[in-house]
């Protein structure tokens, strides 16, 4: 069993995504992952720090990295914001700037220190390089087969870097295709969501959920995957905003990766989180649960 | 306002802005654009014409949603996004209000909610952020209210020992008083690696 350090990221702990965390937690066993949770992480700073003050953007990352370090293991983080906020912070951290001396210095006031020794990894990456869909499929106790799944990268799983090609990206097709479900290729599966524009500007952001919405259903897909929370609230809380604004009528489930996986394993839906959903799963899934 | 235009070419990357060829290939991948006053191809064009103070009065920056598209797209290897960040926090800096772009103010909740707690809270920043907002409120209450019925929406503050040793580490960021210096805005042309 592969043990990694585990950050959670605020939103997935106790939030919005709480139910990314809570299936992620509960596929790690049977897939042989441990996950120790970094004790006392705190907020990866996100857009809008870095984006008021970069310096203490880079410190809210940085602590984390520095406590990742003690625990001397890989960071394993299941947001694609945190994912690129930490490798931000490490980016500006090692390369020796003044900029760099200041931050060491404010994080020696906390007794901290950063050796530029951890990798910042996004639990897909786990999945596809260290398990493989194979391993995964061999521990399929509940074939999807039939399923037609529509994998929604978004931004920044795979921009400016990531787990996969940033305009192109296939990987993700692969560990569904390894739960015997049908990957569904769809013209808008790495366009932006708006993230969150979503709140300062709804009538933006809603037009874009639209058009990832249309793309995906015009190829017939029963459900989205997705390993972005940001993504996920987007296009599943915001669904039925979306159908009020411009008359559509969708009712696409919008499932975490790891609730897909989950059901393959043969977990019980509660388990995963899936009663979390607001366009809920359960119709869809009805043929592969219990 | 010469000075600023300076201080961004003195970035990493920055340096490139001159090699940019106003193809547009930036603005025809950006979801944002159509809400934008100016596009990215515009926004690199009043920057190298020294007009950065004009940039900094449109919601222009503020619209960017961080999609990287540009970025991976622009034939000149320029990075419109570290560009659209530096500019935003260079606004956030000289206190310029962008025309009512309401994404300050929520980046402001934001930021107090996780100096506040070490995390973010997010019941907490909607609130906050809806407070003043009554219509935006109105629009939202209807996705609140079945996110909080899916248990989504914690009213519980987070607790983390962790807050006040962020706290710690941020009061001596400041001290020294560099973060006024030109080093603060090197961070957003980080890009990423590792
Ligand atoms: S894509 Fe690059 S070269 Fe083309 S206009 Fe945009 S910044 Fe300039
Ligand atoms: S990163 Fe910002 S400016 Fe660039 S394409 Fe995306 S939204 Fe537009």
């Amino acid at each position: 069993m592969k043990a990694y350090s585990y950050f959670p990221g605020c939103c997935c702990d106790e939030g919005t995504g709480v139910a990314y965390g809570i299936s992620t937690r509960a596929i790690a066993a049977p897939l042989e992952i441990e996950l120790r949770r970094l004790a006392d992480w705190n907020c990866c700073g996100s857009a809008p720090m870095w984006a008021l003050d970069s310096a203490e953007g880079a410190c809210a990352s940085l602590r984390n990295l520095a406590l990742a370090e003690q625990a001397g293991l890989d960071l394993v983080t299941h947001c694609s914001s945190c994912y690129l906020m930490l490798r931000k912070a490490h980016t500006v951290f090692t390369r020796d700037t003044a900029l760099s001396f200041q931050l060491r210095r404010a994080l020696r006031s906390a007794g901290l220190e950063y050796g530029g020794r951890v990798r910042v990894r996004h639990l897909a990456e786990i999945l596809l390089d260290d398990l493989g869909p194979e391993a995964i499929s061999r521990r399929v106790r509940k074939k999807l087969t039939g399923l037609r799944v529509g994998c929604y990268y978004g931004c920044q799983t795979v921009r400016p870097q990531g787990i996969d090609h940033p305009e192109f990206p296939t990987r993700l097709e692969r560990l569904v295709a390894s739960l015997g479900a049908d990957a569904v290729d769809f013209p808008f599966k790495t366009r932006c969501c708006g993230a969150s524009l979503m709140f300062s500007e709804d009538g933006l952001a809603l037009s874009l959920v639209r058009k990832i919405l249309e793309s995906a259903t015009a190829r017939g897909v029963q459900c989205l995957v997705t390993v972005c929370p940001f993504c996920q609230i987007n296009l599943d809380a915001f669904q039925r905003h979306v159908n009020g604004r411009f008359g559509t009528r969708f009712n696409v489930p919008v499932l975490f990766l790891t609730q897909l996986i989950g059901i393959a394993l043969g977990l019980e839906p509660r388990s995963l989180g899936l009663e979390k959903n607001i366009v809920l799963p359960a119709p869809v899934l009805a043929a592969y649960v219990g | 306002m010469n000075d600023l235009r300076e201080e961004l070419y003195r970035l990493p990357g920055g340096e490139k802005f001159n090699l940019c060829i106003q193809c547009g290939t930036c603005s025809a991948s950006c979801p944002s654009v159509s809400a934008m006053r100016y596009s990215p191809r515009q926004v690199i064009a009043l920057v190298r014409a020294g007009m950065v103070q004009e940039v900094l009065h449109s919601n222009a920056v503020w619209m960017c949603a961080s999609c990287y598209m540009c970025t991976v797209r622009c034939p000149r290897d320029i990075q419109p996004t570290e560009l659209m960040h530096t500019l935003q926090l260079l606004a956030a800096r000289l206190g310029l209000i962008a025309d009512r772009s309401p994404a300050p103010a929520f980046y402001r909740a934001f930021r107090a909610s996780v100096k506040a707690h070490g995390r973010a809270h997010e019941f907490g920043i909607m609130f906050n952020f809806l407070l003043g907002r009554p219509g935006k409120a109105l629009r939202m209450l209807p996705v609140a209210i079945s996110l909080f019925r899916r248990g989504r929406l914690s009213l519980r503050v987070p607790r983390t020992r962790g807050a006040s040793e962020l706290a710690t580490i941020l009061s001596a960021l400041r001290q020294g008083g560099e973060s006024e210096t030109p080093a603060a805005l090197t961070v957003a042309q980080g890009g990423v690696s590792a």
